[in-house]
This record gives C-alpha cells, structure tokens and sequence, in this order.
C-alpha cells in the first residue's frame, strides 16, 4: 500500500529563460499529507500546475500511480484522480453550490453522457451529504455568486471532496478565512487526510502547524530547500533566512523608473530574473 | 428515512413535471394563436415579415445557446444561416419542368455551363436537400469549432475569427458566378413539389412550417439547457479553465453546441429563403451577423424567450423605422447597441425579472424585501430580521 | 522571374505597412485592455476624410502651400481620430472594462453611427449635436452642484436630455428652414470622394521594367516613422513606462500608484490617432467612402490574432508577412513559380484573385493557429489564462 503516489524527478520548468521550478525532486508516499511552504515566488503554484497539467515540464518528468503525466492534458489527469483547489475560489458563479458539487460528484464526464444520463440518486445523496458537511444546505439552491469568501472556500474544498480523487492538491485553503473558520478548514483536511493523498500548500504557519503530521517540504527558487517536520524544518537556519533575510536592498529614492524591480522586490523573487511581475496579485 | 427521501424526490419530481406541462402548454397557445388568430390580424404583407422574423427567431435560439448560455461570441451565424438558405433554395432551382429548354438553372446557361457541377445532383432529392440544410451547416460549424476550441482559443479571438470565416464565405460566393450565381444569389423560385411557391397558400404553409420548427428549436433548447449538459454550458461560461480540473474536456461540449447553433441557423436560413424567395451572399455580410447577436442582448441573454422576443421586436422596430426614416436607420440601430450593451444588460426579460418585479409590486402596494425562499428559514436571518427590523 | 519576385515583396510589403499601420494602434488598445475596438475602421474612415477637408482646406490657399498639405493632413488626421477616441473611450468603454464582448458590441453600434454620421453630415447636425452637449453637460454640471444632486439624478438626467434634446431639434430644423440646402446639404454624402496626392507624390521610380509608386514609398515611411514613434514612446517615456507596466499587470500597477484610468484613456486616443494616421494613408490609394473602415478592420484584427499580444514585433511580422501572402497569392505569382508542377499551379491559379486570395489566407492562418495558438509571440508565464 506504501508505494510512491506521485514522484517527481529533476523537475525544471521555465519561461523565457526565467527558472520557475529548478531540478526539482519530490515524492509523495500514498496516503501522506503533506505540506508544502516557502515565499512567494517560490514555485509553489507553477509546482501545482505541472503536476494537474496545466502547464509542462521543460525537463524532467512527474509519474502519478506511475504514468508520466507529460502526455496527458488536465481532464485526463483530473479524471485519473487528481483534484485541485485553486488559490482564489474558484467556483461557477453562476450556478448553485448543489449544481455546483453535482457537476464535480458525476462520474461520467463526456458529452454524450451529460446530455443522456440522468443523475443516480446515490449521487443525490452524496451531494445532500457534503452541502452538509460543509454547511450550506441553507443556501443549496440560490447562485454561488451571492455567497461569502470563506462560503465559496467550502465550497470549493466539498467540489473536490466530491470529486474524490486519490490525490488532494489544495493551494492556500486558508486564505481570508476566519479563526474560526480556519480550525474547521484543519479539521476537514485532517480527517479527508485519512483516506487521500493530500498536498496543502500554505503560507499560514498557525495552521501549518494545526495540520502538519509528517513531513513539511520548504520550497525556495525554484527547488526543494529541505524537507522534514515543521519542528525541524522551523528551526532550520536556511529556512529562516530564507523568511527573515530578504530585505529592500535600494537605498537611493524610488522613482517610477525602478517600478519593475520594485515590483520583484516586493514580490520577494529574485531581482535578477524577469518575468514574475505577473505574480500572485494578477490572480488574487 | 428513505421512503420520506423518496417521496420527497418524487415530490420534487412532480412539481417540475407540471412546471414543465405549463411551459408546454403556453408554447402550444401561442403557437395556435400565431397559426389560427394572427393571419386574420395581420395584412399579408405583415403576415409574410412575421413568418420571416419568426425564421429569424430560430437563428437567435441558436445564438442564444452558443453566445447567452456558453459564452461564446459568434459574430460568423450568417455563414450557417446563408448556407442552410442556399441548400434549400438549390433544391428550389433544380425543380425544372421537363418541357424547358434548359434543364439547368438560367444563370448557369448564362455563364455558358453545359453541364450540372457534380455537387449539384444530390440536391434534386427533397430528403437529402432538407438533410443538407441541417447537415451542412452543423458539419462546418463542428468542424470550424473543433480547429479553434481545441487550441483553446477563446474570447475575443473566437469571435473575430468567425468573423473573418464570414467575409471569407461571402467573398468565396460572390466570386463563384459559374457555381453559385455570384452576388445576385438563388432566386426566382418556381414551384416545390409541384406547387407554385408564390401561391398565397404556400405561403401560409411555410408560416405554418415555420412556428412549427421555432417551436422544435425552443424544445430542443430548452431540453439542452435545462439538465445537466446546460449546468456544464454555464460552468464552460463561468470559468472554462476549471472545468478542465474537474475532469471535463471543454472541447467537445463547445463543439457540440457550435454545431447545433449552426444547424438551427442553417433551418433558420431555410425557412426564411422561403418566405423572402432570395438568398444571396449579401446575407453573409459581417453586419447581419452582429445584428443577430444583438436581437439575443435586446430580448435578454440566456433566457430563450428572450431571444425570440428580442428578434421579433428589433425587426418589427427595424421594419417601422427603416420605412419612416430610412436615411437615419444606422443611428438607431448604431444607439441601439449601445443602449443595451450599456443599460439594459441582461436584456428585456432579465430587466423584467428583476426590475419589473419589483416594479409591479411597488405599483401594487405589496411592497416587501426580497429574500431567497432558502434564506427564508435561515434562522440567524429571521433572527436579524426580528430584531434588527427591515 | 526575379523582377516579378521583387514586384511581389515590393508590394506585398507595401500592403503589409497599410495593414501595419492600421493594426499597431489596435493592437496597442489590444494589449493593454483586451478590447477589440471594432470602431477602429471608422476611426481610419474619419482620419481618410480629415485628409480629405485639409486638403480642399489648403487648395484654396493655392501654390505652393498646397503641395505640402500631406503633413499638416497626417497631424490633423491623428489629432481628429485621437479626440473621436478620447471621447469613445470616456464615454462607453471605461464603463465596459472586463467585458470584452460587450464592448466588441459597444463599439460596433459607435461604428455604424459613425459611418452614418460622415453620410449625413451637415451643419443642421453639427449644430444641433453642438446646442445638444452644450445644454446637456452644462445643465449636469449645473444640478450636480446641488446637494441633493444623488436623490434626484434619474429625474434630472431624464429631464435634461429630454429638454436638451428637444431644444437642439427646435434649433436644428429652424436653422434648416431659414437658410436652406445651405445648411441642409450634406458635407460629404454617401459618395466617395477623391483625395489627391500631391504632385511630388505622383509617378514612381522606375526599376527594370516596373515602377516603385511614390505614394506606396511615402505609405512605406510614414509606417517606418510610426513604429519607431510608437517604440520610442513606449520604450523611453514615463508614459509608455506607465502603459507598459498597465499591459503586463494591472492591479499592481494601480497599486503603485499608476493612473490606469489616464494610462487607458491615453493609450486608447494614441491607438486612434494611429488609425487616423493609417486613413490618412489610406486615402492616397483611392476614393474614401463612409465604408471604407470595413474593407481594413478585418485584416488588422487578423493580424493582431496572427501577431499575439503585447508585443510590438508581433504587429509587425504579422502585418508583413499577410500582405506578402495576399499580394503573392492574388496576383499568382506562385502560380508562376511552380509553373512545372501542373497540379500545384492550378491549386493556386484557383486562388488568384484577390477575394479568393483572402480565403486562402485565412485558411493558412488557421492552420498557423494549431501551431501557435497564441500568436508568434505570445506571452508566458503562470498568470496566462489563469
């Protein structure tokens, strides 16, 4: 049962020259929760793209269950069991959230199928199930778009609950949540964590904590700076150079001149590589 | 638990059955009403601009369905919509009487052709003319849909491609002259099956035929849009790139759609040729295309009612307007692209279901807040509302 | 055989530098907002007929100013084009940003009005469209100086317009039924008219057993000087700092502090000012007409698919390389080329026209988009259809 869920080997991914993600290595055990930090710019999303296929490795190659996944564009590898939640909700807005988890719970996703089958009422149930759980059956049937930001933070994580993939690929799930919510959120990923393969990504350390059980992977540059649990990984002095040392090393006075290479500061990425002023602000 | 569940779920069941019997029961009166009632109203010169716009009706379903529901704008519907034209009007010029001269059509002994070009043939038989009608257009629509959608071209960049598909198609008939009669078109149409076509009573029949197809092409809409295939349409309009994440290819749901928006244009194409007795290239100019998309935004996008009720509107407005005032007919439709793009955006039936409700109820008296049933049992809301008042 | 493949890319680049100029200010407004401005080939329609009016303009000031009004025509035509985009864009796009549909509509309707309006020009409408803003902004800014302007403002505008709109009719018909055809008369009508290039400008250099038009050379080099315009702005001035930085991010830009508001307003009248440098162009190959926007815009939109966004070598590699094809598919030149290869040169005998050469153009064109479907230079990076 203890075999590798995802490896990645020798990983490099860049645009224009510029190095998102550099040799990168990493495996994932089967069953494993694992969280992944690092400053912006890190690679942390470009590293979530590659693997859901959104974008592809310039060199090396990622195996799910053992295929490459080069070859396969994102609806195959959602459909072989890899599931996303994306940094900002990203949820149909103009559906209602049991619309909205019926479209990610139906297993038969062709064009024909959609029109043709009707939907089982096991599904119904499930669906019933989950707007539960995640506490929205009061307001299961009016438009997503009326919901709350932590609202559509649920309803995001109950799509991909209700996708129920083998591999869980969460992209800051606390973001803009409350305390409260934030807890809840921990307990969700905890207990989903018994049952899937969970990658969380996440800049809150509070809750890294809360979640963290095994290993925590610390990603810099573009390549894993080092990996281990989150009280070896925090008390790692290159960890926390990597957090603390980054200062604004212009002395002279702004000018808009300088705006792009504010902009990289700002950003935390390297000064010397162009091309991630499109950074997490354009998505945000 | 579970029998409650279930008679629940037929509870559920049988509300939308007989929410769906009225629809079709009001689609079925207004259908009678337009074939038994409206002719005695209507001059026939009226009579026979309804069954047109009627026939434009069905291509507005169509792009209801590509442009309200999926998103996608096509500014390229008049290719379908002339090609369904010319497949039925081809038909049309073939009914020769054997006692003629000629047994090709006129324009082609006047450009010297001897012989019927080989894909002229086919279109003798009825069946396989009707077929084409459809065939053609739905096969052209995929096929275009297939190159573009499966680069993931999106946007803006679908709809000034299909509009360059459009002014490649007219330029490509009007060069034809030997072919296609150039830039005059099909017409003079004689008979079909034997009967004259400018018979007042063949034309009432293709009236009929007409409210007859509209009310198919609504069906068939309303069936695409209303179960899941027409919550994946939406999602594809909201946020296409998710949709991928969930395990969705986009792809074929786009180029299914296309494909069946270009058939309706196609019969639309056909009804009409029938009823107006031309088709030209000219129907293929950019500005009919975009014309059609704005009777969709005028009725109100996404609502299907809405596109039928939008094209008969603006071309009765245009039908009035262009009569009194046809130097200054550009400025109203110009202004009318405007209004509705910048003020009426949902169109009429959105600003009916939303203003107008609350319209009618301040003019009532019935005044009260609008919440979602839902919301309606929400405790902490009736707790706020309690105590916080309205 | 060589003088023939000279004449092709002669003029296949110089209806490469028409489409060119015509495409750069679209794909400037492209870039930065995402807007296609479908009004772009009415904004070249009003450039073509300012040309037009400077023209008759400075023939009555006779010899020898008139030789030199080509220049004051070009300046005249982007100052024209650039205040019609100005108030465009103040007036319908900025409220359409992020509906980039919509606006392809908006300014569709703004296209049919302009032809209209250039057909039925007269000063019956310029004065009244004169009595009607004066009245109608005067009297906005009048009642929105009152305090309780919000509780009335759906009233007042109604009112407003209605009395505004009331009052500009009254004056207009007075006016058309004192004075007459004088005032009622249009300034142009639907025909075209002819703009005739300057003397200087007429006849060609003679190479071979072909001529180099001078009007196509002077096309050639104002297109040259636009480009290197735009790319100075762009590269060397606060401004194009400011547009450059808009184009790649907008939310952080205005988080610096950026005037994305200015910077739109700003790119989109220099985007139409291009235009009206591109119908000032255009006006020296033939008559102008209310239609003549029609017969450009969608090549240019062509071109900036076929370029890509966001960058300017794009436009310009696009633009030249559909003029060459056009021009060395309609003329069947490639017919001549592969004269040996009977099948090859029937294929393309078939396709030279000019209407027939389009199709093939297009044809290519999608074909090249299952290779690059983002243009030749398409941007890359996390954010790309994010």
């Amino acid at each position: 049962m203890n075999a590798k869920i995802l490896e990645i080997e020798n990983l490099t991914v860049s645009f224009d020259g510029f190095k998102a993600l550099n040799n990168l290595n990493f495996s994932l055990e089967t069953g494993e929760l694992r969280v992944i930090i690092g400053p912006n710019g890190a690679g942390k999303t470009t590293f979530l793209d590659i693997i859901t296929g959104k974008t592809k490795p310039t060199e090396g190659q990622v195996r799910f269950k053992g295929r490459n996944l080069r070859n396969y564009s994102e609806h195959e590898i959602a459909r072989m069991g890899v599931g996303r939640k994306f940094q900002t909700p990203r949820v149909y807005l103009n559906l209602t959230p049991r619309e909205n988890l019926e479209l990610a719970c139906n297993r038969y996703k062709t064009v024909f199928a959609s029109l043709l089958k009707r939907t089982p009422s096991a599904e119904k149930r499930t669906v019933s199930g989950l707007l539960e759980t995640i506490g929205l059956s009061h307001k299961a049937d009016m438009k997503a778009n009326l919901l709350s930001h932590g609202e559509k933070q649920w309803l995001e994580i109950g799509m991909l609950v209700a996708q129920s993939p083998d591999l869980l690929l969460v992209d800051e799930p606390v973001a803009g949540l409350t305390d409260e919510e934030t807890e809840l959120t921990g307990e969700l990923l905890t207990s989903l964590a018994e049952s899937h393969s969970i990658i969380v990504i996440e800049h809150d350390m509070e809750f890294v904590r809360q979640i963290a059980r095994g290993q925590v992977t610390v990603l810099h540059q573009g390549s894993v700076l080092c990996e281990g649990t989150f009280d070896q990984v925090q008390s790692d002095p290159r960890v926390i150079e990597v957090y603390l040392g980054q200062e604004i090393h212009h002395d002279q006075p702004v000018s808009l001149e300088d705006a792009p290479q504010l902009l990289e500061i700002v950003e935390g990425a390297d000064p010397e590589t162009p091309g991630t002023l499109q950074g997490d602000f354009a998505e945000a | 638990m579970t029998v409650q569940a279930a008679a629940e779920r037929r509870g559920i069941d049988w509300s939308k059955r007989r929410s769906l019997l009225i629809e079709a029961g009001i689609v079925l009166a207004i259908a009678l009403f337009l074939i038994l009632i409206v002719p005695a109203l209507l001059s026939g010169f009226r009579l026979n601009l309804m069954g047109r716009f009627l026939a434009l009706a069905i291509v507005a379903l169509g792009i209801d369905l590509i442009w309200g529901f999926t998103g996608l704008l096509s500014l390229g519907h008049g290719i379908f919509f002339t090609l369904g034209g010319y497949a039925l009007a081809m038909h049309l010029k073939l009914q020769i009487p054997p006692t003629a001269s000629s047994q090709l059509p006129e324009f082609m002994s006047l450009y010297g052709v001897t012989e019927l070009p080989w894909f002229w043939k086919p279109f003798y038989s009825f069946p396989f003319s009707a077929l084409a009608v459809m065939l053609i257009p739905a096969l052209l629509a995929a096929l275009l849909g297939y190159v573009i959608f499966r680069n993931r071209i999106r946007g803006v960049y679908f709809s000034i491609l299909t509009q360059a598909a459009t002014i490649i198609f007219f330029n490509f008939f009007n060069g034809q002259q030997k072919l296609f009669n150039g830039t005059n078109g099909l017409t003079d149409f004689r008979t079909i099956f034997g009967v004259p076509v400018n018979n007042a009573s063949t034309q009432f029949a293709f009236y009929v035929t007409t409210i007859v197809f509209l009310v198919l092409a609504y069906a068939l809409c309303r069936w695409l849009t209303s179960g899941r295939f027409g919550r994946l349409l939406v999602a594809i309009r909201d946020d296409e790139p998710r949709l991928r994440f969930s395990g969705y290819n986009p792809t074929g749901f786009k180029v299914l759609v296309f494909a069946v928006s270009g058939a309706l244009a196609g019969i639309s194409g056909a009804l009409f040729t029938l009823q107006t007795g031309i088709i030209s290239p000219n129907s293929m100019n950019i500005a009919f295309s975009i014309e059609m998309v704005i009777w969709v935004a005028v009725g109100g996008r996404a609502t299907l009612v809405g596109a039928i009720l939008g094209t008969l509107i603006v071309n009765f407005a245009k039908s009035l307007l262009s009569e009194k005032f046809p130097d200054i007919w550009l400025f109203f439709q110009g202004g009318l692209f405007l209004l509705v793009v910048l003020f009426l955006p949902d169109g009429i039936v959105g600003w009916l279901r939303t203003q107008g409700v609350d319209l009618v109820r301040k003019l009532t008296g019935r005044n009260r807040v609008a919440t979602y049933p839902s919301l309606e049992e929400d405790p902490e809301v009736d707790y706020e509302r309690k105590n916080l008042g309205d | 055989m060589l003088p023939s493949i000279l004449d092709g890319v002669f003029n296949g680049l110089s209806i490469g530098s028409i489409l060119l100029i015509a495409a750069l200010g679209l794909a400037i407004v492209f870039g930065l907002m995402g807007v296609i401005n479908m009004a772009h080939g009415e904004l070249m329609m009003l450039g073509a007929y300012t040309t037009f009016v400077v023209q008759n303009g400075f023939r009555r000031m006779g010899e020898p100013w008139l030789q030199f009004y080509i220049f004051f025509a070009v300046i005249m035509a982007f100052i024209v084009a650039a205040l019609v985009g100005l108030i465009l864009e103040r007036g319908v796009i900025r409220y359409l940003y992020g509906r980039p549909l919509e606006t392809l509509l908006a300014t569709w309707g703004v296209s049919l009005m302009l032809q209209q309006f250039v057909r039925s020009v007269n000063w019956v409408l310029v004065v009244g469209l004169m009595v009607f803003c004066l009245l109608y902004f005067g009297g906005l800014w009048l009642v929105r100086r009152r305090p309780d302007f919000e509780r009335i403002r759906g009233w007042a505008i109604a009112i407003l317009l209605a009395l505004s709109a009331g009052i500009a009719w009254a004056v207009g018909s007075v006016l058309a039924q004192t004075y007459g055809l004088a005032m009622t008369k249009p300034w142009f009508g639907a025909q075209n008219v002819d703009v005739t290039a300057p003397r200087w400008l007429l006849g060609g250099l003679p190479i071979g057993n072909y001529q180099l038009p001078y009007t196509r050379m002077f096309i050639m080099v104002l297109t040259v000087l636009c480009v290197l315009g735009i790319y100075w702005f762009l590269q060397r001035t606060a401004w194009g700092l400011r547009i450059r930085s808009v184009t790649q991010n907008r939310n952080m830009s205005a988080c610096l502090g950026i005037p994305t508001r200015k910077v739109d307003a700003l790119t989109f009248a220099l985007g139409s000012g291009l235009a009206g440098i591109a119908g000032c162009a255009v006006s020296l190959l033939g008559s102008v007409g209310p239609n003549t926007g029609q017969n450009y815009i969608v090549n240019t939109f062509m071109v900036v698919v076929v370029g890509g966004v966001g960058k300017l070598v794009g436009t310009i590699v696009g633009a030249l390389t559909i003029g060459i094809l056009d021009y060395v598919i309609g003329t069947g030149i490639l017919a001549l080329l592969f004269a040996p290869i009977q099948p090859l040169t029937d294929f393309f005998t078939f396709f030279a026209t000019t209407s027939m050469s389009k199709v093939l153009v297009f044809f290519l064109i999608v074909v090249f988009l299952q290779f690059r479907p983002a243009g030749l230079f398409p941007q890359k990076g996390r954010t790309v259809d994010a």
